[in-house]
């Protein structure tokens, strides 16, 4: 997607433990593309049982908006449906902002070109009354130092991404490619694999 | 140099190249995949005209979204039926062996691997679901990915992986009655948090795991995820050898003694290292349940909800317990409840069963709860007909489905009411796992059917000898 640097108004949703039933429900799993999914991104957090929008959730209210998703800590645990990470990036999000993301759910979203940035709670607090009370207030997000800033107080801080998939993100380069340019390795271990 | 865990051994094998900073290219020994998650991945395929790499490592079933009656008519639900018509055109264009919904072997992907003998102690195994944690118990590294990584997998049987770390948890002692392996993966989640081993590959160990069944080890290891971490393994020993002995797909004749020699081979050495250990008595255990919306919001059933969370912050605690319709300092036995689900990956084996019929023979449901019993394959199913249990089920008022993964997760047409209270065997209490504002108490197979039995949230020790 040749992303390296983004400043953006922020969405905030400061609830710990958002598991990928809350950001896609399993009974909306059922497209077999991967289009679309963000209509129904935090479904039951948003639309009430006859499908009206809920005026309290965030993405209902017009006061926020922006590409960046600040959410409490361990944010996407649960399921591995890579559709809660096709879900937040269709609906407009590039990065998701958070004190600790679950495994499966950071891994998904770097194979989509969605950007988890992990900061201390400190800092994730600090953003989220940031954002809270100003909703204009911008971040910056800077891939290629690996830095995120709050531009309202102007603070900083260092985001970790492996090397690799840095590179991936920043070339569009994706992990078939990668694995298949040493085929000849994969035969080579199945030629000496010991299957009973 | 220290020894090798378990863990190391069976990573260490199955290592096809690596180099500093990039994650290492792992080989895949064996690969499920099902409806939901793989129809994206073909179409990744198409698009790159490539073929299925090893054809016959993958194998296919449908289990999440296929009802559980009236299997051999058409799937109602439109998108349903198309996902699982997907799964066949995919299976068929690429090769791949599927068992396909009325196929004898169909059933819960995570059920059938282990019953066929396809599972086997020092692999590597991936599905494009979480709980594919469960065939840890014997001993191999199986984790849950992604879509994209399916793609991966089925183009080049090898996923990128960095190596995670390694946590030893322990548990010695012995359990008392009416307490079991689901007991105590709920117990050690409470004590971890929800996100307590994210990072981590586990090992369990101690008496209290190796005097388990391989059906308890799979409850065990099925429910790591739920901790964030993304395995848990058991190694594997008679117990795992005796299981697996004339299984379809186990090693035969010769390459059987040669399979259980490497096995024995595969057992953490004594001085080997693990980055953190964590151990605990199997005594402390009570039979446990969740009162919260993650499975480590638990607590034993004598106890009463905590004032603030033990894990998360107060806030989440009031979001969990608004949504759950409960207060804090609230004792959860004598709860009314309204639905009792029996199935999952996490306990729909047959010894599930065999354990809620030997506790429910003679006796009823309460009136007024439904109770819906999921065998969590055609396998368990025909097996559990054969020892008589379904008659043991219908006498007790008990509605004994067909295989699927059913009420777990809400996308089939198995849904517990919004409101309504289920006990649950199965392994996530998230809001809405079950159904759109369905409320969810998971606890072991035992303690479902004493809460079938009672129609209230109920100590099964005080129901048994």
């Amino acid at each position: 997607m040749g992303f390296t640097t983004l400043t953006s108004t922020a969405v905030p949703l400061p609830i710990e433990n958002i598991d990928t039933d809350q950001i896609i429900p399993a009974r909306f799993l059922k497209a077999t593309t991967r289009e679309g999914f963000g209509d129904n991104l935090f479904r039951d957090w948003r639309y009430d049982s006859n499908d009206q929008p809920k005026a309290d959730f965030v993405l209902n209210d017009d006061t926020y908006s922006g590409k960046v998703l600040v959410a409490g800590k361990n944010f996407g645990c649960g399921s591995s449906r890579e559709h809660a990470a096709w879900a937040i990036k269709d609906f407009g999000f590039a990065v998701v902002v958070s004190s600790f993301f679950a495994d499966i759910f950071k891994g998904n979203s770097l194979n989509n070109g969605l950007l988890p940035v992990q900061v201390t709670d400190t800092f994730l607090n600090e953003m989220l009354e940031t954002i809270e009370s100003n909703p204009e207030a911008k971040i910056t997000v800077n891939l290629e130092t690996e830095k995120i800033t709050n531009e309202s107080t102007g603070k900083s801080e260092s985001f970790e991404i492996n090397a690799y998939k840095k590179m991936c993100l920043i070339k569009g380069y994706d992990d078939i490619d990668y694995i298949i340019s040493g085929k000849e390795s994969i035969e080579a271990f199945e030629s000496k694999r010991v299957v009973f | 140099m220290a020894g090798k865990t378990l863990f190391e051994k069976v990573w260490e094998s199955h290592v096809v190249s690596s180099k500093p900073e990039y994650p290492e290219v792992l080989y895949i020994d064996r690969h499920y995949i099902h409806e939901v998650t793989s129809p994206q991945a073909f179409d990744g395929l198409r698009r790159r005209g490539l073929p299925v790499l090893r054809p016959t490592q993958t194998t296919a079933t449908a289990d999440h979204n296929v009802p559980t009656i009236n299997q051999h008519l058409p799937i109602k639900e439109e998108l349903s039926r198309f996902q699982v018509q997907k799964l066949r055109e995919n299976c068929e264009e690429f090769g791949v062996e599927l068992y396909d919904l009325g196929h004898e072997k169909q059933g819960i992907v995570h059920v059938i691997g282990p019953d066929l003998g396809l599972t086997q102690p020092g692999m590597t195994m991936v599905c494009g679901d979480s709980h594919t944690s469960t065939h840890g118990a014997f001993g191999s590294i199986a984790f849950g990915i992604g879509t994209s990584q399916v793609e991966q997998v089925l183009a080049t049987q090898c996923l990128l992986q960095y190596r995670p770390k390694t946590m030893r948890i322990e548990v010695n002692g012995t359990l008392g009655k009416g307490v079991g392996a689901k007991d105590i993966i709920l117990y050690i989640i409470t004590q971890l948090s929800a996100a307590g081993g994210t990072g981590y590959f586990i090992e369990y160990a101690g008496s209290a795991i190796t005097s388990l069944s391989m059906e308890a080890r799979m409850t065990i290891c099925n429910m790591s995820i739920e901790m964030g971490a993304r395995g848990g393994m058991i190694a594997p020993d008679e117990t795992t050898f005796d299981y697996l002995k004339g299984r379809e797909f186990a090693p035969k004749g010769e390459n059987w003694d040669k399979a259980v020699a490497y096995w024995k081979s595969l057992p953490t050495d004594a001085d080997a290292e693990y980055d953190r250990v964590e151990k605990f008595n199997a005594e402390d255990i009570e039979p446990w349940i969740t009162y919260g919306t993650n499975p480590g919001m638990g607590m034993g059933v004598t106890q009463s909800i905590p004032d603030i969370a033990v894990n998360g912050t107060s806030k989440d605690m009031t979001k969990a317990l608004t949504y759950m319709g409960l207060d804090p300092n609230q004792a959860l036995q004598g709860k009314k409840i309204d639905y009792v689900f029996i199935g999952s990956c996490t306990n729909s084996r047959i010894e599930d069963l065999r354990e809620v019929a030997d506790f429910v023979k003679g006796k009823k449901k309460a009136d007024g709860v439904n109770v819906w019993i999921v065998p969590g394959s055609k396998g368990v199913e025909a097996q559990a007909m054969e020892e008589g249990l379904d008659k043991v089920f219908v006498a007790a008022g008990f509605e004994l489905r067909q295989p699927g993964c059913s009420a777990c997760l809400g996308m089939n047409e198995d849904k517990v009411p919004a409101g309504k209270y289920c006990v649950s065997t199965s392994n996530r209490n998230f809001e809405g796992r079950q159904g759109p504002g369905a409320r969810t108490f998971l606890v072991s197979p035992l303690m479902a059917a004493a809460a079938a039995v009672t129609g209230e949230i109920t100590d099964i020790r005080e129901m048994i000898a």
